[in-house]
C-alpha cells in the first residue's frame, strides 16, 4: 500500500523519571488514512498519542528525545508553539470532558481562542460542525444549555465538534469509545470512517476488534517499543512477529 | 451480632455524636444571642448611630458599625481576591505540580492561618506607622485582608486542585495557552467552590476584633473616607459588653445578631447571584 507521510516519527525515547515509556520509536502515519495504536495497557499507546500534541509537556519529570515530523516541522523543537501544534489536532480523550460552559460555547471555544469574534460567523462554525458530528438535530433546540447535561454518547460527540471547530488536519483519538456503550460508539466509529477522507486519523485502543474494523494501518506497540507496523491487511492477516501473533491470538492482554 | 456490626454500630454513633455536637453548639450560641439580644432590637439600632449617653444605656443605634464593618469587610474580601486568585492560578496552573515550592507555599499558608489575629492587628499597625497611615478604614482593611487572604488562598486552593487534569488538557488540545484556560475554563469549573472560599473568607474577616482594634479605630460616625477611622461590629460588641449597664450589655446581644444577620444576608444573596454562574459546572 502506497502512502503520503503526514507524521514522521524519528527515534522517539520517552521517560517518566527514570522509567523509559517509548523506546527509540520509528514510525510513519500516513496522510488521511484511520491509524490504530494498539498493545497490552501500559504499552505506551498513551504516551505516544500526547506526544504528537505535546501534551505530554504538562507531565512532571517528563523528557524526551527525537524527533516527531508533522508537515516537515519538528514539532519536539523546543522553541516550538506548543498552541499551534495543538491547534492543528483534535483530540477525544478516554472519557468525554465537556468544557464548564453551554452547548454553544463548547464548540465556539477554540474559534474564538483563535481569534474569530463576529457572532454570525460563530454560529455558522458551530451550526456546521455539530451537523458534522451528526449531534445538531439532538441539540439544535437547546444550543444554551450546559453540555454537562447531555448524555456520554452525545458528549463524545461534542467533544469531536469541538475538535473539528478549529479546523485541525488530525484527529487523535485516546480510546475514545472506552466510556460509551455500544451504540454510542458505533456512531462514532462510523464518523471516524467518513472523516478520513479530510483528516489524518490516529486512534489508540485496546479493543482487537475495533482495530480491525477502523484501521488502514496499525502500530503495535509492546512494552515502549514498536513491534511492528504496517498496512492493516497485511498486518492481521500475516503477523510478522511473533509477539504480534501471541497479542491478536489473545495471550498477551 | 457479629464483630462487624457491632464495629458499625459503634462508629456510626460517634460519628452521630459528633455532628450532634457541633450542631448544638451553633444552636446554642445563635439562642443566647437571640435571647439576650431579641428584647434590645429595635429599629433604632439599626438606623441610628450612637447620640450622646449610647453607652451608658442612652438613645441611639449601630449604624455606624453596621456600615464601617461592612465596608471593612467588603473591601478586604475584594482586596483578598484580588491577590488569592493569581496565587492559586499560579499554584495549580503555572508552577509545577507537586513540586518542592508549591508544597512550601500551602504549608506557609497553613502556617499563616493559624496565626492570631491580633498579631495581623499589630503587624498592620507596624506598617501603618511606616507609612504615616492613621487609625483608617484603610489601616484596617489591609490588617483584615492580611488576615483572610491565608484562609481564602488556602480554601480556593482546595477547589481548583479539585479540576480534573483532563478538562486542562481538553482546554490545551483546542490550543488554549494557560492562561486561557486558567481564565475561561478552571476559574468556571472551580466557580462555586471560590464562592465558598470567599464567603468563608469574608466572614471570617467581618466577625474579628482584634485585627481592626489597633488599626480601623473606632468612631461614631458613619465612615465617609478611606482615611478616617472606622467602627466595626465587633468592637461595637466588645465595648458594649464592656460596660457595666445592664441594658447596654444587652444591646452587646442585639449587636452581635445584627452581625450574624448580616453575614447570613451577604451569603446568601451572593449564592443567589452566583447561581446564573454554576450552571454549567461539569460534574
Amino acid at each position: 500500500m502506497d502512502f503520503k507521510t503526514h507524521i514522521s516519527v524519528q527515534n522517539l525515547n520517552v521517560f517518566y523519571g527514570n522509567e523509559q515509556a517509548l523506546k527509540d520509536v520509528v514510525v510513519d502515519i500516513p496522510d488521511k488514512k484511520i491509524t490504530v495504536i494498539i498493545g497490552p495497557s501500559g504499552c505506551g499507546k498513551t504516551t505516544l498519542l500526547k506526544s504528537f500534541n505535546r501534551l505530554i509537556d504538562s507531565i512532571d519529570g517528563v523528557r524526551f528525545s527525537g524527533e516527531v515530523l508533522v508537515d516537515g516541522e519538528n514539532i519536539l523543537d523546543p522553541k516550538m508553539e506548543v498552541t499551534h501544534i495543538r491547534k492543528k489536532m483534535g483530540l477525544l480523550s478516554q472519557k468525554p470532558y465537556p468544557l464548564p460552559m453551554s452547548i454553544y460555547d463548547n464548540i465556539a471555544y477554540g474559534p474564538r481562542i483563535h481569534g474569530i469574534r463576529n457572532r454570525k460567523k460563530l454560529d455558522g462554525i458551530v451550526e456546521h460542525y455539530l451537523k458534522e458530528s451528526s449531534l445538531w438535530d439532538e441539540v439544535k433546540e437547546r444550543l444554551n444549555a450546559p453540555a454537562s447535561r447531555l448524555s456520554l454518547g452525545q458528549q463524545q460527540r461534542l467533544c469531536l465538534a469541538r475538535g473539528l471547530a478549529v479546523e485541525p488536519e488530525i484527529i487523535l483519538g485516546d480510546e475514545p469509545t472506552s466510556a460509551l456503550d455500544p451504540k454510542s460508539s458505533q456512531r462514532i466509529e462510523s464518523k471516524f470512517l467518513q472523516l478520513k477522507k479530510d483528516y489524518t486519523i490516529i486512534i489508540v485502543t485496546h479493543i482487537l476488534r475495533q482495530a480491525k474494523r477502523l484501521a488502514d494501518y496499525i502500530i503495535y506497540l509492546y512494552l515502549g517499543e514498536v513491534v511492528e507496523c504496517g498496512p492493516a491487511n497485511e498486518m492481521l492477516n500475516n503477523p510478522r512477529d511473533p509477539r504480534t501473533k501471541a497479542y491478536f491470538s489473545g495471550e498477551i492482554s | 451480632m457479629d464483630r462487624r456490626k457491632i464495629e458499625e454500630n459503634i462508629f456510626k454513633a460517634i460519628m452521630i455524636t459528633s455532628t450532634g455536637i457541633i450542631l448544638s453548639g451553633l444552636v446554642c450560641i445563635i439562642a443566647t444571642i437571640v435571647v439576650k439580644g431579641l428584647p434590645a432590637m429595635n429599629i433604632a439600632m439599626v438606623t441610628q448611630t450612637p447620640k450622646g449617653g449610647f453607652y451608658l444605656g442612652k438613645e441611639g443605634g449601630i449604624l455606624n458599625a453596621i456600615v464601617g464593618s461592612t465596608y471593612l469587610a467588603v473591601g478586604a474580601t475584594l482586596l483578598s481576591i484580588l491577590i488569592s486568585l493569581p496565587v492559586v492560578l499560579y499554584l495549580n496552573i503555572y508552577a509545577k505540580r507537586g513540586s518542592r515550592f508549591v508544597s512550601f507555599v500551602r504549608f506557609s499558608f497553613d502556617v499563616l492561618w493559624g496565626v492570631p489575629s491580633i498579631v495581623y492587628g499589630a503587624f498592620g499597625f507596624t506598617i501603618m506607622l511606616y507609612f504615616g497611615l492613621r487609625t483608617s478604614l484603610l489601616g484596617g482593611i489591609i490588617a483584615v485582608s492580611l488576615l483572610i487572604l491565608p484562609i481564602m488562598s488556602r480554601a480556593m486552593d482546595e477547589v481548583v486542585r479539585m479540576v480534573p487534569e483532563e478538562l486542562l488538557e481538553a482546554s490545551y488540545a483546542l490550543g488554549a495557552s494557560k492562561l486561557e484556560t486558567a481564565l475561561r475554563v478552571v476559574i468556571k469549573q472551580a466557580f462555586p467552590g471560590i464562592v465558598t472560599a470567599v464567603l468563608i473568607a469574608f466572614g471570617r474577616g467581618i466577625g474579628d476584633a482584634a485585627s481592626v482594634i489597633f488599626t480601623a479605630g473606632f468612631t461614631d460616625s458613619i465612615p465617609y473616607s478611606l482615611f478616617r477611622p472606622v467602627a466595626t461590629l465587633p468592637l461595637a460588641i466588645f465595648y458594649q459588653l464592656g460596660t457595666p449597664f445592664p441594658e447596654v450589655q444587652e444591646r452587646a446581644y442585639a449587636s452581635a445578631l445584627i452581625l450574624t444577620l448580616v453575614i447570613l444576608i451577604v451569603s446568601i444573596s451572593v449564592r443567589i447571584a452566583s447561581r446564573k454562574f454554576t450552571r454549567n459546572v461539569v460534574k
